[in-house]
C-alpha cells in the first residue's frame, strides 16, 4: 500500500514538473529548430508558386515576377542608378584610416568577395553579426566614429562589398550551438509575426503576396530579397541599406521602427539570408 | 436697495467664476487621469517590443490640445490613444502563438 502511494505521488510529481517546464519554455521551443528543412520548404514554396521564374532570377525582386518590369529593369541596369554609390564605396574602402590602417584589414579576405558569408553568428559573441555592424567595428575599432546605419556611407560601403561577391551563391553557416538556433528561430519569427497598426507581417507582403501590386509598387518574393542589398530606390531618390530596408517597412505597416542592428533586425536577416542560400549575390540592386 | 442688488450680482459672478474654473479644474484632471493611462499602455507595447506609429502621433495630437487649453479633445485623444496601446498589447501578446499560422512548413 505504501509502495503504491509512493508511486502515484512520484507519478504525479514527474507530471507536474513536465507541465511546469513545458509552461516555461518559450512559445515553439518544443518544435525542433531545423534550418535544412525550413531553407528546402521556403525555397520549394516559391519555385511551386512561380514555376517560370528561373531559381537565380529570384534575387531580381519584383523584375522576376512582371515580364514588363523585367524589360524596364534590363535597360536601367546599362547605366545603372547605384553606380555611384559603388564608386564611392570603392574609394571608401581603399582610403586609410587615420591610423593607417583600413577596412581591407578587418576582413578575411580583405573584404573582397565576401558579402555571401554575412551575416554570420559568432560564438564568441553569442550572436550574429551582419556586415554593416562588421563594418562599423572596423570603424570604431580603428579610433573612427561609427556610420549611420541608413546613410549613404554605409550602403556605399556594403555597395562595393556586394559588388565585389556578385554571382557567388548565399553561403550564411548555422554552427551547431543552440544560440546559433534560437537566433535563426527567433528570426522566424520576427519574419512572420504580425505588427503595426495595419497588422502585417514581412510575410504578409513577402511570402503571401509576392507579384501583387501595393498601391503602384509590385512586391518582391521573400526568397532571395537579401541577396540584392544594398539597393537604389527610385521611391528613395537614393541609396538604403538593410537596415533602413527594415525600419522603413516597420513604419509603413505603422509600428514604431526598433534601432538598426537590434538583435531582432539581426536575426531575421541572419533567417532571411539562410533560407536563401544558394541564390547569387546580384547587389547593389535597383528597385521602382 | 441698489447696494443689496449689486453685492447680490458680485456674488453671482463670483460663484459662475468658480464654477467656471473648477469645471475647468475638473477637465484638466480627466486629460491627466486619461494621459497617464495611455502612456503607461504604450510603455507596457514598448516593453512587448511592438508599440505602433499611430498611438505616439495620438498622445502628441492630445499632448498639443491641452497645451491649447482644449482639454475635452485632449481627453479624447489620450482615450483613443490608450485604446491604439492596448491594441498593440494585445496584437503582440497573441502573435506570440499566431505567427506559427502563416510559417511555410
Amino acid at each position: 500500500m505504501k509502495l503504491r502511494s509512493a508511486i502515484c505521488l512520484t507519478s504525479a510529481a514527474l507530471a507536474l514538473a513536465v507541465l511546469t517546464l513545458a509552461g516555461t519554455l518559450p512559445a515553439g521551443a518544443t518544435d525542433k529548430i531545423d534550418p535544412v528543412a525550413d531553407a528546402k520548404a521556403f525555397q520549394k514554396f516559391f519555385t511551386d508558386k512561380f514555376p517560370k521564374v528561373k531559381f537565380e532570377d529570384f534575387v531580381n525582386g519584383p523584375y522576376s515576377m512582371n515580364e514588363d518590369l523585367h524589360r524596364q529593369w534590363q535597360e536601367k541596369e546599362q547605366f545603372p542608378p547605384y553606380e555611384f554609390s559603388l564608386e564611392m564605396g570603392k574609394e571608401m574602402f581603399s582610403k586609410p584610416f587615420k591610423n593607417g590602417t583600413s577596412y581591407e584589414d578587418c576582413f578575411p579576405n580583405k573584404g573582397i568577395g565576401i558579402r555571401q558569408n554575412y551575416p554570420y553568428f559568432d560564438e564568441k559573441e553569442g550572436k550574429v553579426i551582419t556586415l554593416e555592424l562588421a563594418l562599423n567595428r572596423c570603424r570604431e575599432a580603428n579610433g573612427e566614429p561609427p556610420f549611420s546605419y541608413v546613410k549613404d556611407e554605409m550602403a556605399a560601403l556594403t555597395a562595393y562589398m556586394a559588388f565585389t561577391s556578385r554571382g557567388k551563391p548565399m553561403d550564411i553557416k548555422i554552427p551547431n550551438d543552440p544560440r546559433a538556433l534560437e537566433a535563426f528561430q527567433n528570426g522566424k519569427e520576427y519574419f512572420y509575426t504580425r505588427r503595426g497598426q495595419l497588422n502585417f507581417s514581412c510575410a504578409t507582403c513577402h511570402v503571401q503576396s509576392p507579384g501583387e501590386r501595393i498601391r503602384a509598387e509590385i512586391l518582391a518574393p521573400a526568397l532571395g530579397i537579401m541577396n540584392a542589398m544594398p539597393i537604389y530606390r527610385s521611391e528613395w531618390s537614393g541609396m538604403g541599406t538593410t537596415s533602413r530596408r527594415f525600419t522603413t517597412c516597420n513604419s509603413q505597416i505603422r509600428a514604431v521602427p526598433l534601432n538598426p542592428q537590434d538583435d531582432e533586425y539581426r536575426n531575421v536577416e541572419y533567417y532571411l539570408s539562410y533560407v536563401s542560400n544558394g541564390l547569387p549575390i546580384s547587389g547593389p540592386g535597383a528597385r521602382p | 436697495m441698489r447696494n443689496k442688488m449689486f453685492k447680490s450680482a458680485l456674488a453671482l459672478a463670483l460663484l459662475a467664476a468658480g464654477a467656471t474654473s473648477a469645471l475647468a479644474a475638473g477637465a484638466e484632471e480627466d486629460f491627466k487621469t486619461a494621459y497617464a493611462a495611455a502612456e503607461s499602455a504604450n510603455k507596457e507595447a514598448g516593453k512587448l517590443r511592438n508599440q505602433w506609429t499611430t498611438t505616439a502621433s495620438t498622445l502628441a495630437a492630445a499632448k498639443k490640445a491641452a497645451d491649447a487649453g482644449d482639454f475635452d479633445k485632449a481627453t479624447a485623444s489620450a482615450k483613443e490613444a490608450e485604446a491604439l496601446a492596448k491594441a498593440s498589447i494585445f496584437q503582440a501578446t497573441s502573435e506570440r502563438t499566431r505567427w506559427k499560422e502563416m510559417e511555410i512548413r
